[in-house]
């Protein structure tokens, strides 16, 4: 019955609803009340080491999230974020551990693999017409697959190569800024998160992806190839994920063939919950990452509040469907 | 005979238009009532105020035994007003009768579904209508046309005292619509009064009592069927005063072809098309709904794939298969349909305008340069005249005119110089058209080839230099423009139907 606890920062929330009518707002204000409610809770939840711990938890999800949001916009939807990540971590290991090669190989293994399956969905969607929904579930299967069958179905240790757990744990920021040890792993999220906004708001790729979200058939007879841009997208968006891939990796300091089924769904309910609309055409990457950190904060607060870990998942769900209602409710406001 | 319908007064205002002025209309019981004028004269919307889908914003309906007109299309089901739309809104993956019954699937106990009495029902139906049809049969494998007459089998099924029709010959061939019309004379027989839209003239004198003519959202006159000359009609329908004077036809014989079509084909609606236009020209093309113009327009874009034809730009024989390809080759279209097919409604105006050109504003590394976006559209929502609060405007929230004018900069833009508008003042009030046609003209005069779809044949007459006309899918002639060329005889063209085949 602990649960009931944070029943107020919902309500509390919606009665903000009125004034923010911007869903970044809604989902930032959402996480003010949030991180209010469990240090008022708990005195452990704000202290420092925490809110390190909550942030490392949010980077994967984060990366994964950014990735997502990206082919989102588009109106498509990837659902092989989660076993693509695991490909990429375990090519990551093939090059590093198996052929033994220098660490920027094993970056730009696992970079390069995510832009490469990116691409195959990409090509699936826009050239064969396979229903997004469709060709990523096969994405997701093959990649599940063929991470077990390169690893041989064991995880692949990275013990051989020196600083590659510095990727996600060691922290530059902590080493100039001793009292501010900020975890690798965070700094690489902003630096994606950064990226990927730039991108999106600035370049011509991020135009056409809220384009084609928006209205793909205009934008086709604009003389646009749209294909191409799309499978553009679709790679840029793996390689982001084969960051996330090296992350995972180098907080575990191995490949986990076995990981990775589940994390798609996190990163969607994290862009959902930073109110990327799931027909296409809306989204902002700041607000997945707050999505992601709600996810994370929610995970972890619960956990401060020792509410067991079946319970948070209840709450998680009810959450996602509570940011997609407000998000609805916002939308006929403004019609 | 009581009066089934009595609507007098009847406004309705659509942001940017003034769709229906002052507008009367009546039925009997056991007659059939056409329906006449010209694409967006205002038929439709009328019809949708009858049925429920839009609320009137002045004057009053009355239906015989009911105090207060219908507020909803259920609510006119309930009253008997059935309604058989233009576009087919069938389920294609459910049965025949399983569309008939749809929302009122008979029943049996614990909400299990009656499939037999849903059966046997739709089957006595289609057997009034005499139409031989399976009611299990799957919508999705039969002809247009077939389905066409589930959708009619479907507002039979209310027991319509009104049944208003709109176009509902449009995929029907001659021996289906000799069915359609002895259908239609039963219904009459029994009572049912029958409102009857279509563009064919000659269905008139076949089914209609009376005639009401539309133009313009205004009524001009409601007539004896029987006793009208269809040249009457036809003259109240486009009316008489086209005031803009015609248009000043330049001297084009020593310009160069800019495009040239031999052959076109695809499937069963494009049929060997031919023409060529110059620069600085304004090639109209004229017909009936269902023609086949913007069919043309979009297999020359590339939009649709061909399976025959050539396609010459300034003489280069030019293998178009997209819109990428068609772009690349100097060719624009502007949509019928802005809303779906020409702008994407929830980005900005500046947005919109650069989408066609996006690699003007790129630089090498897919940077966007945003200044040079806005001064580009602040230069043509000057230009143009685009009334909108800033640059950053969400295009939806445009009147249709401002809208247009935003497609139309995009293509500016995009400096194509054949460009081909397809039904450029659909949804446009007449203040706003005048800018329109001023603009056309200027860009013929700057030498681009211009080709001008439309329904309306005054605006046809207004803007070209020659006008071609098609009928089911094929060209029957090329006219002059100019005075010279009377409405009469484009729509002699425009209703010229293949001859039934003789012999051979």
């Amino acid at each position: 019955m602990t649960s009931v606890t944070t029943q107020p920062a919902p309500s509390r929330a919606s009665k903000i609803l009125g004034a923010l009518m911007h869903q970044r707002l809604l989902a930032f204000a959402s996480l003010i009340v949030l991180l209010i409610v469990f240090s008022l809770a708990s005195p452990n939840f704000m202290q420092t080491s925490n809110m390190i711990a909550i942030l490392q938890a949010t980077s994967v999800n984060g990366v994964l999230a950014i990735a997502a949001t990206l082919v989102i916009i588009t109106g498509g939807i990837d659902l092989s974020v989660g076993t693509m990540m695991t490909f990429c971590a375990v090519m990551a290991g093939v090059v590093l551990t198996k052929a033994g090669l220098p660490l920027p190989l094993g970056v730009v293994a696992a970079i390069g693999a995510g832009a490469f399956c990116g691409l195959c969905s990409g090509t699936f969607v826009a050239k064969l017409k396979i229903p997004p929904f469709i060709a990523t579930l096969g994405m997701m299967l093959i990649l599940k697959g063929l991470s077990l069958v390169i690893s041989g179905t064991r995880p692949i240790y990275f013990n051989d190569t020196p600083g590659f757990d510095l990727i996600s744990r060691g922290s530059l920021i902590g080493e100039v800024l001793p009292f501010l040890p900020i975890p690798n792993g965070v700094l690489i999220l902003f630096i994606v998160a950064g990226a990927a906004s730039y991108i999106l708001s600035r370049t011509v790729l991020g135009r056409y992806c809220f384009a084609l979200g928006s209205n793909e058939e205009a934008v086709r007879l604009s003389g646009v190839n749209t294909d191409r841009w799309k499978i553009a997208i679709y790679a840029l968006s793996g390689a982001i994920v084969g960051i996330g891939g090296l992350l995972i990796a180098s907080r575990l300091n191995s490949a986990q063939p076995a990981l990775g089924l589940g994390y798609e769904l996190e990163a969607i309910a994290a862009v959902v919950i930073g109110g990327t609309s799931l027909s296409g055409g809306r989204g902002t990457i700041i607000g997945t990452l707050i999505g992601a950190l709600i996810m994370a904060v929610l995970t972890n607060g619960l956990r401060v509040l020792s509410v067991a870990q079946e319970w948070q998942t209840v709450v998680t769900g009810a959450i996602i469907i509570l940011a997609v209602y407000a998000d609805m409710m916002r939308r006929r406001k403004a019609n | 005979m009581t009066k089934l319908v009595e609507m007098s007064g009847i406004e309705k205002r659509f942001p940017g238009v003034h769709a229906l002025k002052n507008v009367q209309f009546d039925l009997h019981s056991g007659e059939v009532h056409a329906l006449m004028g010209e694409n967006g004269a205002g038929k439709s919307t009328l019809m949708k105020i009858l049925s429920g889908v839009y609320t009137r914003d002045g004057g009053t309906v009355d239906i015989d035994g009911f105090d207060t007109p219908p507020d909803s299309p259920r609510a006119a089901q309930d009253m008997g007003i059935g309604i058989i739309h233009q576009e087919l809104s069938l389920m294609n993956d459910l049965t025949a009768a399983q569309n008939v019954f749809i929302g009122r699937e008979p029943r049996r106990s614990f909400g299990r579904l009656d499939e037999n009495a849903l059966n046997t029902q739709t089957a006595e139906i289609f057997a009034s209508m005499k139409l031989d049809m399976d009611p299990r049969a799957q919508v999705g494998d039969q002809t247009i046309a077939r389905q066409q007459l589930i959708e009619i089998a479907k507002a039979l099924s209310y027991k319509p005292r009104v049944l208003i029709m709109d176009e509902p010959t449009a995929a029907l061939n001659d021996v289906e619509i000799a069915e359609l019309f002895e259908v239609i004379r039963r219904l009459k027989a029994d009572g049912v009064g029958i409102i009857y839209i279509s563009h064919k003239m000659d269905e008139i004198k076949r089914i209609a009592d009376r005639v009401t003519v539309m133009r313009d959202g205004a009524w001009i006159d409601t007539l004896d069927a029987a006793q009208t000359p269809l040249a009457k009609i036809i003259e109240l329908m486009v009316g008489r005063e086209v005031k803009d004077e015609p248009p000043v036809i330049p001297d084009t014989s020593g310009a160069e072809t800019a495009l040239e079509v031999r052959g076109l084909r695809r499937g069963r609606e494009i049929h060997d098309v031919s023409f060529s236009i110059k620069q600085g020209e304004i090639l109209g093309f004229a017909g009936l709904m269902g023609a086949g113009r913007t069919e043309v327009a979009r297999i020359i874009f590339g939009a649709d794939p061909r399976d025959g034809g050539e396609i010459l730009v300034h003489g280069q024989p030019c293998n178009i298969r997209s819109p990428y390809d068609a772009v690349g080759a100097g060719i624009g279209y502007l949509s019928e349909d802005r809303k779906h097919f020409g702008l994407a409604l929830d980005m900005t105006v500046r947005a919109n305008i650069a989408m066609a050109a996006m690699g003007k504003f790129t630089s090498k590394t897919g940077v966007l340069n945003e200044a040079a976006m806005k001064q580009t559209a602040d230069g043509f929502i000057k230009q143009l005249g685009i009334r909108t609060p800033s640059d950053l405007q969400d295009v939806g929230l445009l009147s249709g005119g401002n809208q247009q004018k935003v497609v139309i900069a995009k293509w500016l833009l995009r400096d194509c110089d054949i460009l081909i508008f397809d039904e450029p003042t659909r949804g446009i009030d007449v203040g706003a058209k005048s800018e329109i046609y001023r603009l056309l003209e200027d860009l013929a005069a700057q030498g681009r080839a211009i080709i001008v779809i439309s329904s309306e044949l005054p605006e046809v007459m207004r803007l070209s230099h020659r006008i071609a006309v098609m009928c089911e899918g094929r060209l029957t002639g090329i006219l002059p423009g100019g005075a010279d060329t009377t409405q009469e005889q484009i729509m002699e063209l425009a209703t010229r139907r293949e001859a039934a085949p003789v012999g051979e």
